[in-house]
């Protein structure tokens, strides 16, 4: 984020082949120094409200940091991070995370969001514009509303077990015996839209005359969107998976909203035993080793995204 | 389901199946891909319609239920200053306040990105991109202990500072796309009658991406009203609470919980931004531009 350091800015900016007529070396340098001053205030923003605390998330994880009774915290080196993967708790919210990411951003927003696109793509237009804006409204709503929602749905008193008490079949407590599969769902239902519209724009560009065709040829629709949609679409697919992912991965207020992580922390993602760490256990430096691993977890993730849109700066 | 005989509405997503399939096989195939979606409509809308129903039902509990009566007592409840109306306002101020900062310096940003060519600007947007995806839950246990230590805690500004930051990269990355949508040609002709370039990019350039700025300014304003985390992390007193945050004392503080006030006072919390959205995703014709600013 130090990229833009103004006074680094210098000759390179001559090379400009469309900018205003070009005046002498001097004035050149001023230039491009005034050009560079837009963006200051931008910068200056992420330096000290992002960059700022990721390099203080840094300093923190090695300390131990804790909110009472201490005067000074001190460098501890690496213990909270072997103490982490000594952790039960810390490893259960690995697990955990995964099911989470996996469950509703890999198998639930991404395929539920594909397989809406394409039935859009033949559906009737009321029918289309009724499910989009239901499927988009459930994305709009704000995090915590969505985890009311959710909650209420869920609850043994909740819509879900009277519908299944209406169909005969067994209910239970969804949110006490099953709470990563219930926030998982929930997090399908909130988080599908955004698939569904990053398909659908996808699926519209794929040119007629193709899917034409492979009609013409015989081809069955289960066999034309497994070798001619799907490799069409493939850099859609890789983009939204990785956006998916990493919005999944930071997923804390419809969580807290709905079991606060329980019980007992089965339903306790990584952001979620971050906060319980630092606030409820009062250990900051602890905390934040596990924010860094998070973290560290997001930036692999960016890094991949970075590559797989490498084209496109 | 009722239209399969209707002649099949023009739009950009219909295919070109017609001249080569029978029309028979063409509205089977769109009575299954309706019943499909209904199916589909008809899950997602559960949560919704306990929402809608339980606000005006005096009796509200957690299932969706026909309402005994029809009653608005709910909204009339939750319509007070304390439970209502400061916390929209706390939200207001937050969220306008950072979606103020940042616009503007994203527009300021974007302009030389887009207008520019410099050896750091590929760089630049690479970094902000790479920024555009870090989870900024992860950050928010060092943005308290830094808020602490800085004594920034528990004020309005400092938090206003930390939306707009989170928001800048992606702000600044849809800004400077919508921007380059603008031919650089007009602004020359500007640039010979003498204008600086600031006066471009306010005359020319602004006016013609008016679009691009709304739908930014409408989605940093719409991630930041729902954001739970991060003014639950960094406000403390009750009375600059958002409503992100304050709805969370229909639990819990106030014993039993009203269902039929919480539902009320949900729909009042989330009508801004749904509207907003509607109104958004109408200028831009029904696909959301975001969906294609990020389809890669």
């Amino acid at each position: 984020m130090t990229a833009t350091a103004p006074e680094h800015a210098g000759p390179e900016v001559r090379k400009a082949p469309a900018s205003p007529p070009s005046g002498t070396r001097p004035g050149t340098v001023r230039r491009s120094l005034f050009r560079a001053l837009p963006v200051s205030p931008a910068v200056v923003l992420l330096l000290l409200f992002l960059a700022g605390p990721i390099v203080y998330c840094v300093v923190i994880a090695f300390t131990d940091l804790q909110l009472t009774g201490q005067a000074q915290e001190s460098f501890v080196g690496f213990d909270n991070f072997t103490r982490a993967f000594k952790d039960e708790a810390f490893l259960n919210a690995v697990w955990l995370t995964l099911v989470f990411t996996v469950l509703s951003s890999l198998i639930g927003q991404n395929t539920l969001g594909l397989a809406l696109a394409s039935l859009m793509q033949r559906a009737s237009k009321p029918v289309r514009t009724l499910t989009g804006g239901i499927v988009v409204t459930a994305w709009v709503l704000p995090e915590v509303v969505a985890g009311f929602l959710l909650y209420a749905f869920f609850r043994r008193e909740g819509t879900l077990n009277a519908i299944l008490d209406w169909l005969h079949l067994p209910s239970q407590n969804w949110l006490f015996t099953l709470p990563i599969l219930a926030v998982s769902f929930a997090n399908v239902w909130r988080g599908t839209a955004f698939s569904m519209l990053v398909y659908s724009a996808a699926l519209n560009e794929i040119p007629k005359e193709v899917t034409e065709a492979a009609e013409v040829d015989g081809a069955s629709g289960w066999r034309r969107m497994w070798h001619i949609t799907l490799p069409m679409i493939r850099r859609s697919i890789g983009t939204n998976l990785m956006l998916n992912t990493l919005q999944t991965l930071s997923v804390f207020g419809l969580i807290w909203v709905m079991t606060r992580g329980g019980p007992s922390g089965k339903s306790q993602t990584l952001p979620l035993f971050m906060y319980e760490q630092a606030f409820q256990n009062s250990l900051i430096g602890y905390g934040t080793a596990v924010a860094l691993l998070l973290l560290l977890i997001g930036s692999l993730f960016s890094v991949v995204y970075l590559r797989l849109l490498r084209t496109e700066v | 389901m009722t239209d399969t005989v209707a002649p099949r509405p023009a739009s950009r997503t219909s295919r070109a199946a017609r001249r080569t399939t029978p029309a028979a096989r063409r509205n089977r195939r769109r009575t299954a891909a309706d019943a499909g979606l209904l199916v589909a409509a008809a899950a997602f809308v559960l949560p919704l319609a306990w929402v809608v129903l339980s606000a005006l039902d005096p009796h509200a509990s957690l299932r969706v239920k026909v309402p005994d009566g029809v009653t608005l007592d709910n909204f009339d409840a939750i319509l007070t200053p304390e439970i209502t109306f400061t916390p929209l306002l706390n939200s207001l101020i937050l969220c306008g306040g950072a979606t103020l900062l940042t616009v503007v310096c994203a527009v300021l940003a974007a302009y030389p990105l887009s207008r520019f060519r410099s050896r750091l600007n590929r760089p630049f947007l690479l970094t902000i991109l790479f920024a555009t995806s870090l989870p900024i839950t992860a950050i928010m246990v060092p943005v308290y202990a830094l808020f602490v230590r800085v004594n920034m805690i528990d004020t309005m500004q400092g938090t206003i500072f930390f939306f707009a930051a989170s928001q800048l990269p992606f702000a600044i990355w849809l800004m400077k796309n919508f921007m380059d949508g603008v031919p650089k040609e007009l602004e020359e002709a500007a640039w010979t009658d003498g204008a600086s370039s600031f006066q471009s990019l306010l005359r020319i350039v602004l006016p013609l991406m008016g679009p691009g700025v709304a739908v930014v300014t409408v989605f940093s304003f719409v991630m930041m009203w729902g954001n739970f985390f991060v003014p639950f992390m960094l406000l403390l007193s009750p009375d600059q609470m958002p409503a992100s945050v304050s709805i969370n004392d229909f639990f819990g503080n106030r014993g039993m919980v009203a269902y039929g006030q919480l539902a009320a006072f949900s729909i009042v919390y989330s009508t801004p931004v749904v509207l907003l959205y509607v109104l958004i995703s109408r200028r831009l014709g029904g696909g959301f531009a975001l969906g294609g600013a990020v389809k890669g």
